[in-house]
C-alpha cells in the first residue's frame, strides 16, 4: 500500500463519505489513484497531472488541471491556486462529477447543479473576479479550437464574440449604446446554461470496480 | 390560402373514388383476382392493335388503348389518392387534431375497399413484396437519415434491452400462452400446433416503426421517449427476422432441438451484425463518391438514395436485417456526406426523402383498410380476444420488468410515466401484417385466422391506443419537445463539458464512456474524415462548422424577412460590439471626438445598408423548402459581411469625424431588366452591385488613421460622387434595388432617393457641428 505515514482507516474514510458523498469502495479506490498520481507521497503536484498519457491529446488540458488547484472549488471558501493538493482536495474536486442519487428532492437536485454550474464558471473565470470577461471567454474558445490546426484565432474571436453577444441579450435585453456588459455573472451563466441539464450530464461513472490495473 | 369547399372535396374524392372502382381490378393484388374490365371491351382494342383487318376499317382518328398504360395508371391513381387524402385531412384541422391520421387513411382505406366489393370486383391487397420492396425502404431510410446519433447512442443499451429482451418475451410470452388457450378450447384450435402459436407471436409481438412513427410525430413527445420507442422498433428488426425464420423453418418438421436454439442465436448475431456491416460499407461508398461530386451537383441526392437501397437488397438478399442496413447505411454515410454536398442537394435529400415517406405511409395505411374489406377472414372469438389481452397484458410487464432491470444501470432512471409512455406507444403495424400475409397456407391451416387476428390487434393499437395517446399525454403532463434552438453558447459548453469529463476520466483511471467517445472522434478526425470528405472541409473542428452553419442560416433569414430593419434573433440589434468591447480610454486629442450617438447612426446606417444589399429572393412556397441562393454568392455576402463588421470596429475606436463617398444609385428599369433575365444569379450580382464602396477618408491632415475598403462595386463604372458643402463630404447610399416581380408593398421603402447621411465637417468647434446635418437618414 506504500509508506504512508498515516494509513487511510475507516474513520477517514467515513468523514471523507459523509463530505463528499461517494461510497466507501470508491473513495479507496480514488486513493488508489491518487497513490499512484502521486508517486506514493501526500500531496499531488501539478506536474504529476501532467503525466498523464491520455491528457496530452485534450485541448483544455492546463484548465482541467487549474481546476484540481483551483481553492475555490474545496468548498472550504477559499481563494487563489495552491501549488499541491491533498486527497481531501482530489477527492472534493471529484466529487462534482458524481451522478445525483436517485432519491433527492428537487431543492438538493437545484443545490447540486448550482455546485456543478459553479465549478465550470471557476473554470472560465481565471481571475477570480466573478465573472467571465470577453478577454477570457475568448481563450475558452481559443482553447477549445487550439487542437484544430491555425484555423485563425480571427473565427475563435468571432465565435467568442458571437456567443458574449447572445449572452448580454439573453441575459439584459436591449441595451443602449453607451452601456457596457461587464461580462458573464454566475446568474447570466446559470441562465444560458439552462436548456443544458447539466446535473446529467456532468457525470462519471464511477465503478465500484478497481480500475488502476486498466490504466497506464 | 385556399380554402376548398367541403363539397368540392367530397366531388373530387367521389371522382377519384369512381375512377378506382372503374379500373379496379386488383392489379396490385393477388394474382388470383378476377381480370376484368368493365370498361375496357374486347374486340376494341384489338382491332387498333393489330396491323392486319380482314377488312378495311376507316381510319381510327381516336382510339381508347387502357391496357398500354394501365399498370402505371393505377398505381397513380393510387398514389393520388394518397395525396387527396391527406390534404383533405388537413384542411379539416378539428377533426385532424383529435383522430390520428393514420386512422382516418385506414377508414379511407375501409371505404374504398367496401365500394370496390360492392361493385364486385375483388379488392387490391396489400402484397408482401411491393410493401417490403418499395413501401416500407422510404420510411425506414428517413428515419434511418435524420437519427438523432447522440441521444440513440446515450441510450443504446436501453434500447437493445427492450428491442432483443423485450420482444423475445412478448413473443414467447403471447404463443406460449396461446398455445394453452388453443388446448384449452378444444375442437376448432386443437390444431394450431406450439411452433404456429409461437410463430404467431413472433410476428405479433413486434412494435412496429410506421405506426410508431405516425402516431409519435403528432404527439411532439420529449425526445428520451421518442427515441426509446421508436429505436425499439427499429431495432427490433433482427429479432423478429429471426425468430419468423427460425419457426417458419421447423414448423414442417415439428419440433425443435436444443442444437436449434443455438444455431438461432448464432443467427440473430449475424442477421443483426451482418445487416449493420453491410449497411456501413454502402455508407461509406456513399461517403467517398460524395466527396467527388462537386462538379455534378445535380445527381448528389441520387447517390445518397441509390447506395441506401442497394444496402436494403443486399441485405434482403441474405435475409440479414434490411432495416438495420438502411439504419446504419443512412446514419454512417450521413456526417461525411453533408460536409460534402451542396445546400441545395441537402434540401433535396431532405424533402425527397419526406415526401417518398408521407407518400408510403399513406399508402400502407390506405392498404391495410382495404385489405381488410378483402380478407380472407377467419374470426375466431376466442383466439381474437386472448391474442389481443395477451399482447396487452405481455407488452406492460414486458416494459415493468425490463425498466426495473434497466434502471440500475441507468444514470436518468425512467419513470412510471414514461413506462406507461413506452408501453402503451408499443403499436403493431402493417409489417406484421404482411409477415402473416406471406405464410404459406400448407403449411399454416389457420393462417386466415392469424390474419384476422392481427387486423384486430393493429387495428385496436391505431385506433384505440393512437387516438388516445394524445389526450394521455397531456392528462399525465408527460414532458414535450422543447423546440428550443440550440445557441451557440449550448454548444460551445457542450463540447467544453465533453473534453472536461474526458480528461476527468483519465485523470481518474477508468476508461469510461466518454474516453472510448473520445478516442472514436480523434480516430473519425485523423483518418476518415480525410479519406471520405473533399476538400479543407474536413479540417473544420465541429465548433467553427456551427457557427459558420449558424451565419448562414441568419444570413438566410435576413434575407427571407426581406431585408428589412429587423435582424434576426440571434443577433439583436440591441446589443452590439460596442456593448461588449472593453472601453478605451479617450484619446487624448485635439480634434473634436464623435459623439457616442454619431457613432450609433453611423453604424446603424452601415448594417441597414448591408441588410438592403440582401433583396429579397423570391421563396418556393414550400413550407420550410427555403430559396436557395447560389451558393457562391452567399459566401460572398458573409464576406462583406465580416468586412461590415471589421469596419464597424474600426470606426469605434476612431475618434475622428469620417467622410464616406458612395456611388450613384442603379435607376430602377435597370435593375428590373438585369433581374429578369436571369433570376439565379442576380443574386451574386445585385450584392456585388449596390453593397456600397465606402471609402473613408479623413480630411484632417493630423488624423493619422484612415480606413479603406475595397471598392467592390468597380465594374459597373459607377463613379462615386463626391460634393463638397462646407469642407465636409457627403455618403449617398444607392437607393435599394428590390426585385418588382411580385412584391409591391416594400416600393415605398425603395423608391426613396438618394438617402444623405450625415456629414461630418472638418471643424475645430466642438459643439457647431451637433445640429446640422442631423437629418432622418432612414425610414
Amino acid at each position: 500500500m506504500g509508506s504512508f505515514q498515516s494509513l487511510p482507516d475507516d474513520h477517514q474514510y467515513r468523514t471523507l463519505s459523509q463530505k463528499t458523498g461517494f461510497s466507501l469502495e470508491q473513495i479507496a479506490i480514488l486513493h488508489n489513484r491518487f497513490k499512484q498520481l502521486s508517486q506514493n507521497e501526500e500531496t499531488l503536484w501539478r506536474d504529476d497531472l501532467k503525466t498523464i498519457q491520455d491528457l496530452e491529446s485534450n485541448p483544455i488540458r492546463s484548465q482541467i488541471i487549474e481546476a484540481f488547484f483551483d481553492s475555490r472549488n474545496f468548498q472550504k471558501d477559499g481563494v487563489g491556486s495552491v501549488e499541491e493538493i491533498g486527497f481531501e482536495e482530489f477527492l472534493t474536486v471529484m466529487s462534482y462529477f458524481r451522478a445525483p442519487p436517485q432519491n433527492i428532492t428537487v431543492e438538493q437536485r437545484e443545490e447540486m447543479r448550482r455546485a456543478k454550474l459553479r465549478f465550470l464558471f471557476n473554470m472560465h473565470d481565471t481571475d477570480n473576479d466573478g465573472t467571465i470577461t470577453l478577454e477570457e471567454y475568448r481563450h475558452v474558445v481559443e482553447e477549445l479550437l487550439s487542437r484544430s490546426g491555425a484555423l485563425g484565432r480571427e473565427t475563435a474571436k468571432g465565435i467568442a464574440d458571437a456567443a458574449m453577444l447572445e449572452v448580454a441579450s439573453i441575459s439584459v435585453g436591449p441595451m443602449a449604446p453607451d452601456e457596457f456588459y461587464e461580462g458573464i455573472t454566475f446568474e447570466h451563466f446559470l441562465k444560458i446554461l439552462n436548456g443544458v441539464e447539466i446535473e446529467m450530464r456532468m457525470h462519471i461513472h464511477f465503478l465500484n470496480m478497481d480500475a488502476t490495473v486498466l490504466c497506464k | 390560402g385556399q380554402i376548398i369547399s367541403p363539397v368540392m372535396e367530397l366531388k373530387m374524392f367521389l371522382l377519384v373514388l369512381g375512377l378506382l372502382v372503374g379500373t379496379g381490378s386488383p392489379d396490385m393484388g393477388s394474382s388470383q383476382g378476377k381480370c376484368s374490365e368493365s370498361l375496357v371491351q374486347g374486340p376494341q382494342t384489338q382491332e387498333n392493335r393489330t396491323h392486319t383487318t380482314h377488312s378495311k376499317k376507316p381510319f381510327p382518328v381516336l382510339s381508347f388503348g387502357y391496357d398500354y398504360v394501365r399498370l402505371p395508371f393505377e398505381i397513380s391513381l393510387w398514389v393520388l389518392l394518397a395525396s387527396l387524402m391527406k390534404l383533405g385531412f388537413h384542411l379539416m384541422p378539428r377533426l385532424s387534431s383529435i383522430v390520428p391520421e393514420s386512422c382516418l387513411l385506414i377508414v379511407v382505406g375501409l371505404l374504398v375497399g367496401g365500394l370496390i366489393k360492392l361493385v364486385g370486383e375483388a379488392p387490391p391487397v396489400l402484397e408482401s413484396n411491393i410493401f417490403f420492396l418499395y413501401l416500407l425502404p422510404p420510411i425506414i431510410l428517413d428515419a434511418g437519415y435524420f437519427l438523432p446519433i447522440r441521444q440513440f447512442t446515450e441510450n443504446l443499451g436501453t434500447i437493445l434491452m427492450f428491442a432483443v429482451v423485450g420482444t423475445l418475451w412478448n413473443a414467447f410470452f403471447v404463443g406460449g400462452l396461446l398455445y394453452g388457450v388453443c388446448q384449452l378450447e378444444g375442437h376448432r384450435l386443437v390444431t394450431v400446433d406450439l411452433l404456429s402459436c409461437l410463430l404467431f407471436g413472433s410476428i405479433i409481438s413486434a412494435v412496429d416503426p410506421v405506426a410508431v412513427l405516425a402516431v409519435f410525430e403528432e404527439i411532439h413527445i420529449n425526445e428520451l421517449l421518442h427515441i426509446l420507442v421508436f429505436g425499439e422498433s427499429l431495432l427490433n428488426d433482427a429479432v423478429t427476422v429471426v425468430l419468423y425464420h427460425l419457426f417458419e423453418e421447423f414448423s414442417s418438421v415439428g419440433t425443435i432441438t436444443v442444437t436449434d436454439v443455438l444455431l438461432g442465436i448464432v443467427c440473430f448475431l449475424v442477421v443483426s451484425l451482418g445487416g449493420i456491416v453491410v449497411g456501413a460499407i454502402y455508407g461509406i461508398l456513399a461517403a467517398f463518391t460524395s466527396r467527388f461530386t462537386s462538379h455534378t451537383r445535380v445527381i448528389e441526392p441520387l447517390f445518397v438514395f441509390l447506395y441506401s437501397y442497394m444496402a436494403y437488397l443486399s441485405a434482403e438478399v441474405f435475409h440479414l436485417s434490411g432495416i438495420m442496413a438502411l439504419i446504419a447505411c443512412g446514419a454512417v454515410m450521413r456526417p461525411y456526406v453533408e460536409a460534402n454536398i451542396s445546400h441545395k442537394s441537402h434540401t433535396t435529400i431532405k424533402y425527397f426523402l419526406k415526401m417518398w415517406s408521407s407518400v408510403s405511409d399513406t399508402l400502407i395505411f390506405i392498404f391495410l383498410g382495404v385489405s381488410t374489406v378483402a380478407g380472407p377472414h377467419e374470426w375466431n372469438w376466442i383466439f381474437v380476444v386472448a391474442t389481443l389481452i395477451f399482447c396487452l397484458v405481455a407488452r406492460v410487464l414486458g416494459v415493468v420488468g425490463l425498466t426495473f432491470v434497466i434502471n440500475k444501470f441507468r444514470i436518468v432512471k425512467l419513470t412510471s410515466k414514461d413506462q406507461f409512455i413506452i408501453a402503451y406507444g408499443g403499436l403493431r403495424g402493417a409489417i406484421a401484417f404482411s409477415l402473416v400475409y406471406l405464410l404459406n397456407t400448407d403449411h399454416f391451416p389457420k393462417r386466415n385466422m392469424f390474419l384476422t387476428a392481427i387486423i384486430t390487434v393493429i387495428f385496436f393499437t391505431v385506433f384505440v391506443q393512437g387516438m388516445t395517446i394524445r389526450p394521455l399525454v397531456d392528462l399525465l403532463a408527460v414532458k414535450k419537445k422543447q423546440e428550443t434552438k440550440r445557441s451557440i453558447n449550448e454548444e460551445i459548453h457542450t463540447q467544453f463539458l465533453d473534453h472536461l469529463l474526458t480528461g476527468i476520466e483519465d485523470i481518474c483511471g477508468h476508461y469510461g464512456h466518454h474516453h472510448w467517445k473520445d478516442k472514436l472522434n480523434r480516430f473519425n478526425k485523423k483518418y476518415v474524415k480525410k479519406c471520405l470528405i473533399a476538400g479543407e472541409r474536413s479540417k473544420e473542428p465541429q465548433l467553427i462548422a456551427f457557427y459558420h452553419k449558424m451565419e448562414m442560416k441568419q444570413a438566410i433569414e435576413l434575407v427571407e424577412s426581406g431585408g428589412g430593419s429587423k435582424l434576426p434573433s440571434a443577433m439583436p440589434s440591441t446589443v452590439s460590439m460596442q456593448n461588449i468591447q472593453p472601453k478605451k480610454p479617450p484619446q487624448d486629442r485635439a480634434l473634436p471626438q464623435l459623439s457616442k450617438a454619431r457613432e450609433e447612426e453611423i453604424r446603424k446606417i452601415l448594417r441597414t445598408n448591408l441588410q438592403r444589399t440582401r433583396q429579397r429572393l423570391r421563396s418556393y412556397n414550400r413550407h420550410t423548402l427555403i430559396a436557395d441562393p447560389y451558393e457562391d454568392g452567399w459566401n460572398e455576402i458573409l464576406i462583406k459581411r465580416k468586412k461590415m463588421k471589421e469596419l464597424e470596429k474600426k470606426i469605434s475606436q476612431m475618434n475622428n469625424y469620417l467622410t464616406v463617398p458612395a456611388p450613384p444609385p442603379d435607376s430602377p428599369t435597370i435593375a428590373r431588366a438585369r433581374l429578369a433575365s436571369d433570376p439565379q444569379a442576380w443574386g451574386l450580382k445585385s450584392a456585388t452591385e449596390s453593397i456600397p464602396s465606402i471609402k473613408v477618408d479623413l480630411a484632417s491632415p493630423q488624423s493619422p488613421e484612415s480606413v479603406n475598403i475595397v471598392d467592390e462595386i468597380g465594374m459597373k463604372g459607377s463613379q462615386p460622387k463626391v460634393s463638397e458643402e462646407g469642407g465636409g463630404l457627403t455618403m449617398k447610399v444607392p437607393s435599394p434595388t428590390k426585385p418588382r416581380k411580385d412584391q409591391t408593398t416594400d416600393e415605398d421603402n425603395d423608391k426613396e432617393p438618394q438617402q444623405r447621411l450625415m456629414r461630418c465637417l472638418s471643424d475645430p468647434g466642438p459643439a457647431a457641428e451637433e445640429e446640422d446635418e442631423d437629418e432622418p437618414f432612414l425610414h
